[in-house]
């Protein structure tokens, strides 16, 4: 009796495909290719607040003197904690981090350029100083990004860009930031299709010789994202655009809110201030 | 190269992070004036522009290639107001969206390019343009020597920026050589693509080139 069991499984294969088909849609375009979908508490909390929270604790982190070695643990633990209560997969995490690396580099010479004391280490003499001024900004550096990956995997570009309005980044600047978004993939499009036209051309770019070809796309790209900015704005004045785009006053937040938001800053200051005790 | 966090100290941050602000003020009033309520979607699919144009490789030699930073091209394609808006956005979002460049270094990162990168690029682009004859080839040899200073420029801000709160022990002046030698190699590449990308665009539709005072041609009228 086989056949059935075959025909079970086929037919679980079956519904579970169309219950990630009957999903509600995940927006995974160009303008957020960071942002993940999962439902999360760090997902379902307010923009702004995130991004208040996520700016705290960075600047507690760079405040930190480098020597502290147990604060940065510290703040490590805490980082990975929130990623991890967001749902976002480690291995994502520290893949995405990688960005940083040509800061890196600028870190791993240091210490072999300077003055002061000298550590060896291995074959290498390498000068204390320039060792921990290197380890304090790929630390740092970590970490930041690790903070900056953690929001931006939570928060769909949308809501980050309101909750910037929120935060009074200037309205033309929201304004911008929001065509942008809205256009990005639109003109990449367009920049593809430039690609592939050059290419069943017979185009291949191997050198500075083909500079011209790839300069003109560039030109014809900006006549093309213009010409889309005057259509755009033409379409809005017709709908009755004045300058400001009308949007509605969002709910006041409940104190329960920030004060989940801001538990990441507000641990890392406190772990900030006990070393700043101890240390006294 | 955006800076990350933790390589500048605070003050050093916040000081750039106000002269920007100031900068995007000036900006947004500047942009006012000259788009009116065209601002918002000009400088907005302008943004687009320089972030797809960023991503468009340019093959140098041996596998390398190179790409456009955009700074005086934006300058010369849509004037410095603009141009500054649409790269701090780009800034910001890449920071916001990407971790591209760290959240406390934004105000260091757009002033190196959004603000220096643009009106240095601008300023010489001006006075080239004043010093040649008044004619479309000017505008791309201008835009050509905008987009090879204005990469150094932006480079020695952020060696400016390194002398007042940097935690390496590099010396300032091997660092300013380093970063200013790479960074003329680089304004070579920037020079030429500008210079390129804006004979493209001269050549069809140079009523779009902000930086092509066309006053020589006014309307006539034949009987």
């Amino acid at each position: 009796m086989r056949f059935p069991v075959v025909y079970s499984y086929c037919f679980v294969v079956r519904t579970l495909k169309i219950k990630v088909e009957t999903r509600h849609h995940h927006g995974h375009d160009v303008g957020e290719r960071l942002y993940i979908h999962r439902h999360s508490v760090v997902h379902s909390l307010p923009a702004h607040p995130k991004i208040i929270a996520a700016l705290l604790f960075i600047f507690t982190v760079v405040a930190t003197p480098i020597t502290w070695w147990f604060n940065f643990l510290g703040y490590f633990v805490l980082i990975v904690t929130v990623a991890i209560t967001a749902k976002i997969p480690l291995k994502t995490l520290f893949t995405r981090a990688l960005i940083e690396i040509p800061f890196v580099f600028f870190a791993i010479l240091m210490p072999f350029f300077g003055k002061g004391e000298v550590v060896s280490v291995g074959p290498f003499d390498l000068y204390q100083e320039g060792l921990i001024a290197a380890a304090g900004i790929l630390i740092k550096g970590t970490l930041g990004v690790l903070t900056a990956i953690t929001l931006s995997t939570s928060t769909t570009a949308r809501e980050m860009l309101r909750g910037l309005e929120k935060l009074k980044l200037p309205t033309l600047m929201v304004q911008i930031a929001s065509f942008m978004l809205r256009y990005v993939n639109v003109v990449n499009d367009e920049m593809e299709r430039m690609k592939v036209a050059r290419e069943s051309r017979g185009f291949t770019a191997t050198g500075i010789q083909h500079w011209k070809v790839l300069a003109t796309a560039a030109g014809a790209l900006f006549i093309r994202s213009y010409e889309r900015g005057e259509r755009v704005h033409l379409a809005m004045l017709s709908r009755g655009y004045t300058g400001v785009l009308p949007h509605e006053e969002p709910p006041k937040l409940s104190k329960s809110i920030w004060f989940t938001a801001l538990a990441l800053p507000i641990s890392a200051i406190t772990i900030l201030a006990i070393s700043l005790g101890i240390n006294k | 190269m955006h800076i990350p966090d933790g390589f500048i100290d605070l003050p050093t941050s916040a000081i750039f992070a106000a002269a920007s602000a100031g900068a995007i003020t000036y900006s947004l009033v500047g942009a006012r004036k000259q788009l009116d309520e065209k601002s918002a979607p000009l400088a907005g699919l302008t943004a687009v522009f320089i972030f797809a144009v960023q991503m468009l490789n340019f093959p140098v030699a041996a596998g390398t290639s190179g790409h456009l930073l955009g700074g005086a091209l934006a300058a010369v394609l849509v004037g410095p107001y603009a141009a500054t808006l649409a790269l701090t956005v780009v800034l910001v979002m890449q920071g916001f969206l990407f971790a591209d460049g760290g959240l406390s270094a934004i105000g260091l990162n757009v002033f190196n390019m959004a603000v220096l990168g643009v009106w240095g690029g601008y300023a010489v682009f001006l006075l080239v343009r004043k010093i040649l004859p008044k004619n479309k080839s000017s505008i791309s040899i201008a835009a050509a020597i905008a987009g090879l200073i204005s990469v150094p420029i932006a480079a020695i801000g952020f060696v400016f920026q390194y002398s007042l709160g940097a935690t390496a022990t590099f010396s300032v002046s091997a660092v300013l050589g380093a970063m200013v030698g790479t960074h003329i190699l680089i304004g070579i590449g920037e020079a030429i693509i500008t210079a390129l990308t804006v004979s493209a665009v001269m050549a069809s539709r140079s009523d779009l080139v902000f930086g092509w005072e066309n006053k020589t041609s006014t309307l006539e009228i034949r009987n």
